[in-house]
């Protein structure tokens, strides 16, 4: 059973959905036991880094995450779900994220004239060799919604980046740990290619 | 890089697809699910559904869409269509669409627009303008009474174009330009713009009007109305800005296929995916 963390996040359904779609058995919830004993955890997430860590710290599901890393089950982070993996973020000073990876969360200058948040489609540029990007190539397109972006410390945890004003690192996977910005749930064929790989780890 | 996108729009009415489409390999050509599934395959960027329920359950048939939609579409998708509440954008958003258009409810009562967008985010907040020339003689007297929304009239302001309501049946003599811009500082994520004079003419967009509001506003703007060729995309983007492509009909009845449309805006040196 793949849980599929419910901790009051926008739009956790498109998620269910789509891995339904893969003929896998997924379960929304926040019991604890039962996300640690889950075969594979996802981490949805729309909305704010500080929001989003009051409620897993609400919930008490900061100490529930950190154990399914520690045991080794697979663990994807989407969108927000990404970002709180790392330590910190400029949305939400002075909070601390999951600290799962080395790295901060910046806001997108907005320069050369592009809109923030970026909305839309985007394509990547994919370090070949990842098990979460498996036969995903550079240049495909995939859909993004957000203000931020991960500055990850340790590169060679990057498998992707996109280029938006700023080189963001836009997919990270280290051991059992995977992340992507954008929302594969939302980018078509790509994206269900995406998250097929993560269910059939 | 950033794209420009192409998007079909579904008229949806107690559930099916209507005004008429004949995708040939369908099993059901008017089951909006099997039609948007259909359209993520030909390379739609989004997928825009409008319902069109007349009766008083307009608003339970919509998060039905939705809900229906998202166990099958894998794309972003707007729902629209009767929309009047925070909760109507609430029960449609959990259901899995990524956002949800209002036109004459917001007209009528704009805060709903900033309540919509402070509670779920500016990117779900789509506005829907139905907008039409001002004819010459225009004098803003036989407007409708729209007491809570001050937005500047196009008769006293010079505009050119007014915006309608419900479904373009009555002019509001509110200007199209001045609504634009007052819907984004409420909040509004993304304008969809919808000309009235061109709407099924095949002539092209309006892209005086396009560019009017998006010149205007610095939201996306998804230009509507009058697609009939490849060059009318093209030019709606290049010459009206718009961030966006909507058509129906002719991507229904396979007159022009997504592909070819994209394969021509590529040739104009826009980015596409």
């Amino acid at each position: 059973m793949i849980a599929i963390i419910d901790y009051d996040a926008g739009n956790i359904k498109s998620v269910e959905k789509a891995i339904q779609s893969l003929g896998a058995d997924c379960k929304l919830t926040r019991e604890s036991a039962e996300i640690v004993t889950a075969d594979k955890v996802v981490l949805p997430g729309v909305g704010a880094f500080g929001d989003a860590m009051n409620k897993l710290n609400e919930y008490g599901l900061v100490d529930t995450i950190h154990r399914v890393v520690d045991k080794g089950t697979p663990f994807l982070g989407i969108c927000l779900g990404l970002q709180v993996m790392f330590e910190e973020s400029e949305e939400s000073p002075g909070v601390s994220g999951l600290g799962l990876m080395p790295g901060k969360v910046l806001k997108f200058s907005g320069k050369e004239g592009l809109k923030v948040p970026q909305i839309g489609w985007n394509s990547l540029t994919v370090k070949t060799g990842s098990r979460l990007l498996k036969d995903v190539y550079s240049g495909a397109y995939v859909y993004f919604v957000h203000s931020y972006y991960v500055d990850a410390e340790d590169k060679a945890d990057v498998i992707a980046t996109a280029e938006y004003g700023e080189t963001a690192d836009v997919a990270i996977e280290y051991g059992n740990i995977f992340g992507c910005q954008f929302h594969p749930e939302k980018s078509s064929s790509i994206g269900i290619k995406i998250l097929n790989n993560f269910v059939n780890l | 890089m950033h794209t420009i996108r192409v998007i079909p729009c579904l008229d949806v009415d107690n559930g099916r697809v209507v005004k008429g489409v004949n995708f040939v390999d369908l099993v059901d050509a008017g089951d909006p699910v099997e039609i948007a599934a259909a359209y993520d395959l030909a390379g739609a960027d989004e997928v825009v559904f409008l319902d069109i329920t007349a009766s008083s359950d307009g608003r339970k048939t919509a998060v039905e869409l939705a809900a229906a939609v998202a166990t099958k579409l894998f794309i972003p998708f707007t729902v629209g269509g009767g929309i009047r509440s925070v909760e109507d954008f609430r029960d449609i958003l959990r259901e899995g669409a990524d956002k949800v258009a209002v036109n004459s409810a917001a007209i009528k009562r704009p805060e709903l627009i900033s309540e919509a967008a402070g509670k779920f985010g500016s990117q779900c907040v789509v506005v829907a303008i139905d907008a039409k020339r001002t004819t010459e003689n225009y004098t803003g007297k036989d407007v409708t009474d729209i007491p809570d929304n001050d937005t500047p009239r196009a008769a006293d302001t010079g505009g050119r174009w007014t915006i309608y309501l419900n479904g373009g049946r009555v002019d509001t003599g509110i200007d199209a330009v001045e609504w634009a811009k007052r819907a984004e500082s409420l909040g509004a994520g993304e304008i969809l713009l919808t000309s009235m004079d061109k709407d099924g003419t095949k002539s092209g967009f309006d892209i005086e009007l396009t560019a009017a509001v998006a010149d205007s506003v610095s939201i996306p703007v998804i230009a509507s109305g009058g697609a009939g060729r490849e060059e009318h995309f093209a030019e709606a983007v290049l010459k009206g800005h718009a961030d966006a492509v909507l058509a129906a009909s002719l991507f229904h009845f396979k007159e022009l296929e997504i592909s070819d449309v994209k394969s021509y805006m590529r040739s104009k040196g826009i980015v596409c995916r």
